[in-house]
Formats: structure tokens, sequence, C-alpha cells
């Protein structure tokens, strides 16, 4: 546990420094910060629109971090070599690959705090600046606690795609691995349609398929609570507690089949 | 006494091609045994699969059959790996960490902490030679720079046995001796040093023993002292004083070559065939005097590429069909590809 746990804090300070990382952030942080700006333009939605868009900024950049440093945390130590004098410590290479995945957690979930602290300040900002009378067309709060679920369940769903990332990782090169994972993060936003194909799919075999589909990709539009949270919609610590267990179900099944490929693998 | 490094028929092979992956040997039966505080040379030209053998002793990659011991363990154990070092060839390390902070890493790697970690880093970077450089991101470090830095990392832990694959490579002429140095050191102090390379001088003047291996099989195994004993090429006589000089084609050949060192100064190369007890006296009685009589033996690199010629074009491809090839000699020699034609060496 404390070899996972050196290896995660190695990944976290190489992570954080990465020019990657860092201009994703800045534009991540701008971006919540010109939803001010959109805000002007529609009258009384302004609280929803900077919501949404600070929201949106934080899944879709953490989604890019992810993807972008994450298929790099084993496929780019294998290209480079560098994973020939990690491995010739005693470390094992579950140890290894675990490691790598709970370092990129770690540097996820500061991203995702910075981008959600961007949020509050750009809405703590617009409600000191805004007229108490114009306040009461508001739907909800500007800071409104909600935005903390949305922005745990946007961390969830990365640590879904980070897994997936470093499935391909172990056995592909960086950019094969970018180019799946994207698809599969994209193809997991839509899976929930492919278990209702039969309403409108004549072939029970074709319908099975999807079916056998739709349980194997990532049903990663049930963390997606954006809208729920930005219309004042509840979202239950149950719904929290179920969208959690089943990322650490998907998760666990991500990093065994992880485990399991790059131990076998030959490092040429 | 427990070999520190021992191999027995350790064999690799890779599927190479996309479309119709071919088997390929890479390491052909390899059996070979390193003892405890000798410097061990591991050498072949490229692609001789020197680095494969590496990288089985790492368990980087696993041996398509045969086994390899590091202290008497199995390769890939842990209790081993907190004893070894290993220095890869042409190393990299993360771009984003400083010299220091990546030495330090390793050392949390092997469960070295606080000031103690703190001053083995420090130590072992002082005795690398980087400075003030340690504080730099390594992705502003040169290659000889990065060379020094992991050879720090493979020192980390006070390894018995630290492997070096081709530790000179990418350093100027300055860095190679503190390399030749440090190998020199290590051994002082009773470590088994385990190193790859294609430099013969290197391993001629710090390996107690060698191996040569070449198209992935172990050629010749033992040591350098005795490999280049055995062999004379010739003998080298000097005379001086004498009145004219001799000519090769006035011996019948049994001159190689004369070449004049001084006036009268002469260094007379005998063939290997011709014995200096007969010619000597004949020399003399021309005149002059004799000033020594040496053997010429063979260097290293004419033994090294001796045996690499000796190796042959056999495949390593282990769908290839045998082939007919004609010999040295002219006599026909059926060539079948590398698999079940290696041979270990002791």
């Amino acid at each position: 546990m404390t070899t996972i746990l050196r290896i995660a804090v190695q990944v976290f300070k190489e992570c954080v420094r990465d020019r990657v990382f860092y201009n994703l952030v800045l534009f991540a942080v701008l971006l919540i910060g010109v939803s001010l700006l959109l805000g002007q333009m529609t009258a009384g939605q302004e609280v929803k629109i900077i919501k949404d868009l600070g929201l949106a900024a934080t899944s879709v950049f953490g989604l890019f971090i992810a993807i972008f440093i994450g298929i790099g945390l084993v496929s780019k130590e294998v290209e480079r070599r560098s994973i020939y004098s990690v491995l010739a410590k005693p470390v094992t290479r579950t140890q290894l690959v675990l490691g790598k995945y709970v370092g990129l957690q770690l540097t996820l979930a500061v991203n995702v705090a910075i981008m959600t602290i961007a949020l509050y300040g750009v809405l703590a900002f617009y409600s000191w600046t805004t007229p108490a009378l114009a306040k009461q067309a508001w739907e909800g709060p500007a800071l409104d606690p909600a935005i903390l679920k949305a922005s745990y369940l946007i961390l969830v769903e990365l640590s879904v795609v980070t897994a997936i990332a470093v499935v391909f990782s172990t056995y592909s090169s960086a950019l094969l691995s970018a180019v799946f994972t994207f698809g599969l993060a994209v193809a997991g936003q839509f899976s929930a349609d492919l278990k209702n194909f039969e309403s409108i799919v004549d072939s029970r075999a074709l319908v099975w398929f999807l079916r056998g589909i739709y349980y194997v990709l990532p049903n990663l539009a049930s963390f997606d609570v954006k809208l729920q949270v930005v219309h004042q919609l509840p979202v239950t610590a149950s719904y929290l507690a179920w969208a959690t267990m089943y990322a650490a179900v998907y998760v666990g099944a991500l990093l065994i089949i992880a485990v399991v490929i790059f131990s076998k693998r030959d490092f040429k | 006494m427990t070999a520190a490094v021992e191999t027995f028929e350790l064999s690799k092979d890779y599927r190479v091609g996309f479309w119709r992956p071919r088997p390929y040997r890479a390491l052909d039966n390899v059996s070979f045994s390193v003892e405890p505080g000798e410097v061990f040379g591991f050498l072949g030209p490229n692609g001789a699969g020197k680095t494969t053998t590496l990288k089985l002793l790492m368990q980087l990659v696993f041996p398509s059959s045969g086994r390899a011991t590091i202290l008497g363990r199995p390769v890939g154990d842990l209790a081993v790996k907190q004893r070894i070092g290993y220095l890869p060839e042409n190393p990299y390390f993360y771009d984003n960490l400083t010299a220091e902070e990546l030495v330090a890493y390793f050392a949390s790697l092997f469960g070295i902490r606080g000031a103690e970690r703190r001053k083995r880093v420090a130590r072992l970077l002082d005795d690398v030679g980087i400075g003030a450089e340690r504080r730099m991101q390594m992705r502003k470090f040169s290659k000889g720079m990065v060379q020094r830095v992991g050879l720090a990392q493979a020192l980390i832990n006070d390894p018995e046995v630290i492997f070096l694959d081709e530790p000179m490579s990418g350093l100027d002429p300055l860095g190679r001796r503190d390399v030749r140095n440090l190998i020199l050191r290590l051994r002082e102090e009773g470590r088994t040093v385990f190193f790859s390379s294609h430099i013969l001088s290197d391993a001629e003047s710090l390996c107690s023993r060698i191996a040569i291996v070449a198209k992935g099989r172990l050629v010749a195994a033992g040591r350098v002292s005795d490999m280049l004993a055995f062999r004379v090429l010739g003998w080298e006589i000097v005379l001086d004083d004498l009145p004219v000089a001799p000519s090769s084609d006035q011996w019948g050949g049994r001159l190689r070559r004369v070449t004049r060192l001084d006036e009268k100064r002469f260094s007379i190369e005998l063939s290997e065939d011709v014995r200096p007890e007969e010619t000597l006296p004949l020399l003399l009685a021309r005149g002059g005097r004799l000033v020594s009589v040496n053997p010429v033996r063979e260097s290293l690199e004419d033994f090294f590429v001796r045996q690499v010629n000796a190796a042959g074009d056999v495949s390593r491809f282990l769908d290839d069909a045998p082939r007919v090839t004609v010999g040295k000699s002219g006599e026909t020699v059926t060539k079948k590809a590398a698999a079940g034609s290696g041979r270990g060496a002791q």
C-alpha cells in the first residue's frame, strides 16, 4: 500500500508540473470566467448559464486531462522506457498500475476542486454585484451547495474514464489509447439509449446484442446531474451512493483487466 | 558459494511483423554464471541479445524457456530487487521532476526515508558529478547528465549486484573515465558488476570475466586473460646494430613484417607457424644484438571479431527452412533456423 502511495505521489508531482495540465486548467478557469459575460446576454437566466457552463467546463476539461494524461501514464512510460528503472526496484507491476491510477485520481481531484472553487468564485462575484431585487428572479441561490454534488459526480465519472485510459495504455500506444478512450468516453454518454432499442428494432438478436453492449459500455450519462443542479431538482444521497457504487465496480473490473494485461506484458 | 547471477538455457522468442507475425529468436539457450565480487562483461555487437538478456534478468520480459537466478533466487523476486541496481540502456526519466526528486523517489521505493534518504541522494549525485543542476528539471538535462543520474538511481539502495546496460553510452571522455573509476570502486567494495557493452577496451580494462553473444547465442565465456593468453598470433623480435635490414623475401615468408625502428634497430614479426628458437640464431648470424622477443597475442577485439564471425549468418526466424550455404573452407553446410541449434557455454 505504501509503495502504491509513493508512486501516486510521484505521478501527482509529475502531472501538476505538466504544461498540458496547466494549460487545460487555466483555459477551463478562463471559460468559467467568460460564462459571466455570456450570462449577461440572457436576462434572468444568468445564474443558470454560469452554473451550466461552469460545470460543463469542469466536466469537459477534466475529461481531456483524464484522457491525455491518463493514456500517458503507462504507455508513455513504456515508450520512453522510464518504466525499466521503476520495475527493477522492489515494485510489482500491480503496484505500479494502481499507483499510477491513484496518482491521476489525486490530480483530477485537485483539478475538479480548482474548477469548482473558480465556479463558486464567479457566482459569488455575480451575486455580490447583482441588486437584491434582481436576485428574486433567480430560480435558486447562486452559491448553491448542490453544485458540490455535480462536481463530485464529475470526479466519479472521471475515475471511470481514467480507468478506461489505463486499460488501453497498458497494451497500446499513447495515440491509439487516446483514440480508444475518447471513443468509449463519447459512447458512454449515449450508452443508455442502447437499452431501449427494442422499441425501434425488430430483430431479437440485434436487440440482445445491443443490450449486451449496453451492459459492457460505461453508462457515463448517469454521472451527469448538471441539469438537475441547475434547475434545482433533487439529487438524492441514495442516487450519489448508487452512482459511486456503480463506478467502484466498473473501475475495479477495469483495473483488474489492466493489471492482468500489464503483468503478462513484455517490454521489448 | 551461490552465484551472483546465473542463467540456465535462457531463450526468448518474439513475434515480429504486423500482418504475418513470425517467431524470432532473440536469445537462444544462453547459460552463464557470474561469481560474487567480479566485474563481468557481457559483450556483443548490436542486436546480439545483450539488452534482451538484461531485460530477462530484470523481468521486463519473460523467458520463452529456461530460467535465471540472481543471488540464488528467481529473478523478479522482490527480496532480490532490494539487493540489486539497474541502469537501462539510454535511460529516460520523468521530465518534470528534478534530479534530486527523481533519485529521492527511487530511494523511497526501497523504503529509504528521512535524513538517510537526503544524505544518500546528495552523496550519490556528488559521486556521479551532478552539482547545482540537481535542482533542475530532468527535461533540461543533456544525454550524458541523464546517464549520470541513471547511475545514481542504480546505486541508491547500496546494491550487492549492479547491472549496467551500455553504461558508457552518451558519455564524453571525462564521463567515461568517471564511470570506469566508479566500476573499479564498486569492485574494490566487493560488489558484483554485470555490464553489457560493445566497447571492448572498457571490457578489457575492467572485467575479470567476459561472455560474448552473437546472433542471440553465447559464443564464448571465460576469463579475459585465459581467452587472450592461449592464442599466439606470431612473435616480435627486436634486434639492434643490424648491419643490413632483413628482407621478408629473402626469408621465404618466415618474416611477416620488418619495421625499421631506428637507423640499425628493427622490429621483425614472425609468422604464427615459425618458431623463434629456430629463426633467431639465423638472424643473429648476420650480426646484430638481441633486444627482446615477445609473443604477439590476440587482442580482445581480434578475439571478439573471430567469435562473432564464427557465429555465422544463421537465421533467427524460427519458421525459416534449413538453408544450404558454403562454409569458409568450401564445404557444404546445412544451417537450420536458430531453434534448437543454440548451445550454452559456461
